[in-house]
């Protein structure tokens, strides 16, 4: 059992949720309340990472964090290592091929809270920021909550991309899913047997939560 | 406390008005769907601005188009009951009340229940409360923001209509604590003229007539907007006494009238609303009919439509009754002003929900 390889992909996966959550609440909102030109064009990039190959996402990141990128160039110079092979390159990219799950569903999350509710949270006196701390934040939750839990399972079993974009370094890039990966080339089925088990484990315990909090919440308002 | 709008538009539908409301004031905004009502209301609560309009509450400006004035919703003092109440449905009654309140305050968002009777049920969620109680929360949250205008959007249409009666009776109670204007956009002439000092005709987006509730009801130009069977007048009387047979029977000024139970208790003094085209003159009083209400009286004006049909006032005491009878008929009875004539009219012709208890506002 390959303990480091679990936490770092735990703490991958913590990390990308954090930085996701404000995307997808700014995100998910202006996308659900605002009607553009534009807007099928954008929901389309937003669901872009969903149907590339892993390999050629992974690619396109490697090529655009690497030495010779601007990003990459930027990321030297401000923290004196590079982007790519690093834990911190992983997290960016994790974020990046996340961003469908964790958009779409918040978006369907403030879609369905009556637009009359929200007009009379303002009607009540309430500022934008109160109206989505007080009534917006409370009534989209599901949405919200189904977003950070795809997002963290995803993460913890994100190959391909992690493997082009980080290598398999261990103690910084080797996530779980590469070090099972890593067992079965070196025929140690039974580590990787367990790691299998335990990613299992921690899968289907997050998506159980999510579904009785989720159900208790609808239970709530109907 | 007063309300001033001025609003002109051109999309998504036309429109060109402007109206007062007083203090304290029940302004019923009337027209069909479509007619631009409730635009009126998104205009006056921020929810929507169109090309010119000026909206001013108790000598602040909330919108100027012209100056580049526009409050945001939140910042204008406003209590708005939605048409399907819009309530927050992850809150309680008491919390909805307090959501309103610039500092929540339970003690008070209580007392503001208590105003709408629903002390009982404060904690409950709106889920678990009927139409007509999830009405009444919409309304405590309005009355909580301690609101320069209180705009109510068709409030009582998607309820049934025994609780809509109840509602009715409720509203006529709570204005004597109403120091605020009040707009309500209905479609229904009926609950407009039981609960409306002023009416604003709406027509297209054109105000077609506004004025006293009583004097547009009597002005066939400005019913023609709204359907000329609608032309009714609001006659007080006072429950005298229940009868064996299921009939009440009413003291009016000139006389008892008899109407199908009407569910007050002797002495209190309520509005009757008759509607014009219910009623039949006649030069002598009639024997031998079944109709139980036969009312003496005075022609006090002839007023000609377009069509054939004519409005007659008639002086009963000191209120009037609008009779709508044919021109023709008029010209076989020779009816002229000053002439003596009996209005009569069925007991049975009185819907329920056209007996209102009486106004108690301060705008009166």
């Amino acid at each position: 059992m390959d303990w480091t390889a679990l936490w770092l992909s735990l703490r991958l996966a913590a990390w990308t949720v954090a930085l996701l959550l404000p995307v997808s609440i700014l995100m998910g909102r202006f996308l659900a309340y605002r009607e553009f030109r534009s807007k099928g064009l954008v929901e389309a990039l937003v669901m872009l990472p969903l149907v590339l190959p892993p390999t050629v996402f992974g690619f396109y990141l490697l090529v655009a964090f690497g030495r010779n990128s601007p990003v990459g160039e930027l990321w030297q110079s401000l923290f004196g290592h590079q982007l790519v092979f690093t834990f911190e390159g992983l997290v960016v990219a994790s974020v990046i091929f996340n961003i469908p799950f964790a958009i779409q569903p918040a978006q369907r999350g403030f879609e369905a809270i009556p637009p009359e509710v929200r007009e009379a949270a303002s009607c009540c006196g309430m500022s934008p920021l109160a109206s989505l701390w007080k009534v917006e934040l409370p009534l989209a939750w599901p949405g919200l909550m189904t977003a950070m839990v795809l997002t963290f399972a995803h993460t913890l079993g994100e190959f391909g991309i992690v493997l082009m974009v980080g290598g398999s370094i261990p103690g910084e890039t080797r996530t779980i899913a590469i070090s099972i990966y890593d067992k079965v080339q070196a025929f140690d089925d039974r580590s990787a047997a367990v790691m299998s088990a335990t990613l299992v484990a921690i899968s289907l315990f997050t998506i159980a939560v999510t579904f009785w909090l989720s159900s208790r919440m609808g239970r709530r308002l109907s | 406390m007063a309300l001033e709008v001025m609003a002109r538009a051109a999309a998504p539908i036309p429109l060109d008005v402007a109206f007062r409301a007083g203090p304290g004031e029940v302004l019923a905004l009337v027209g069909h769907s479509g007619a631009g009502k409730t635009t009126l209301l998104r205009i006056i609560a921020g929810l929507w601005r169109p090309e010119t309009a000026r909206v001013r509450a108790n000598g602040t400006t909330w919108l100027d188009t012209a100056a580049g004035i526009d409050l945001p919703p939140h910042r204008r003092r406003i209590g708005i009951v939605f048409q399907n109440y819009a309530l927050f449905p992850h809150m309680t009654a008491l919390q909805n009340v307090m959501a309103a309140m610039d500092r929540a305050d339970r003690h008070e968002a209580g007392r503001i229940l208590g105003l709408v009777s629903l002390h009982d049920l404060a904690d409950r969620r709106p889920a678990q409360l009927s139409g007509g109680q999830q009405q009444r929360v919409a309304l405590a949250r309005a009355l909580a923001r301690r609101p320069q205008a209180l705009l109510l959007d068709e409030p009582f249409s998607a309820v049934d209509r025994a609780t809509r009666e109840k509602l009715h009776g409720e509203i006529i109670a709570l204005r004597a604590h109403l120091a605020m204007p009040v707009v309500l956009v209905t479609h229904d002439v009926n609950e407009a003229q039981l609960l409306a000092d002023r009416m604003v005709v709406i027509d297209g987006g054109q105000v077609v007539r506004a004025d006293s509730t009583a004097e547009v009801m009597a002005d066939p130009a400005a019913l023609r907007a709204l359907g000329l069977r609608e032309v009714a007048v609001m006659l007080p009387a006072t429950v005298a006494e229940q009868l064996p047979d299921g009939l009440t029977r009413l003291d009016t000024a000139t006389g008892p009238i008899f109407l199908p139970t009407v569910e007050s208790d002797p002495g209190t003094r309520v509005r009757v609303r008759i509607m014009a085209h219910e009623v039949i003159l006649s030069r002598a009083r009639p024997q031998g009919l079944s109709a139980q209400n036969i009312l003496a009286g005075t022609v006090a004006r002839i007023v000609a439509g377009q069509g054939p049909g004519i409005i007659v006032h008639v002086t009963v005491g000191e209120n009037e009754i609008l009779a709508r009878i044919t021109r023709r008929a008029a010209e076989q009875m020779r009816l002229t002003p000053g002439d003596p004539v009996h209005a009569i009219l069925k007991s049975m012709s009185v819907a329920r929900d056209h007996v209102a208890p009486e106004a108690t506002g301060s705008a009166r």
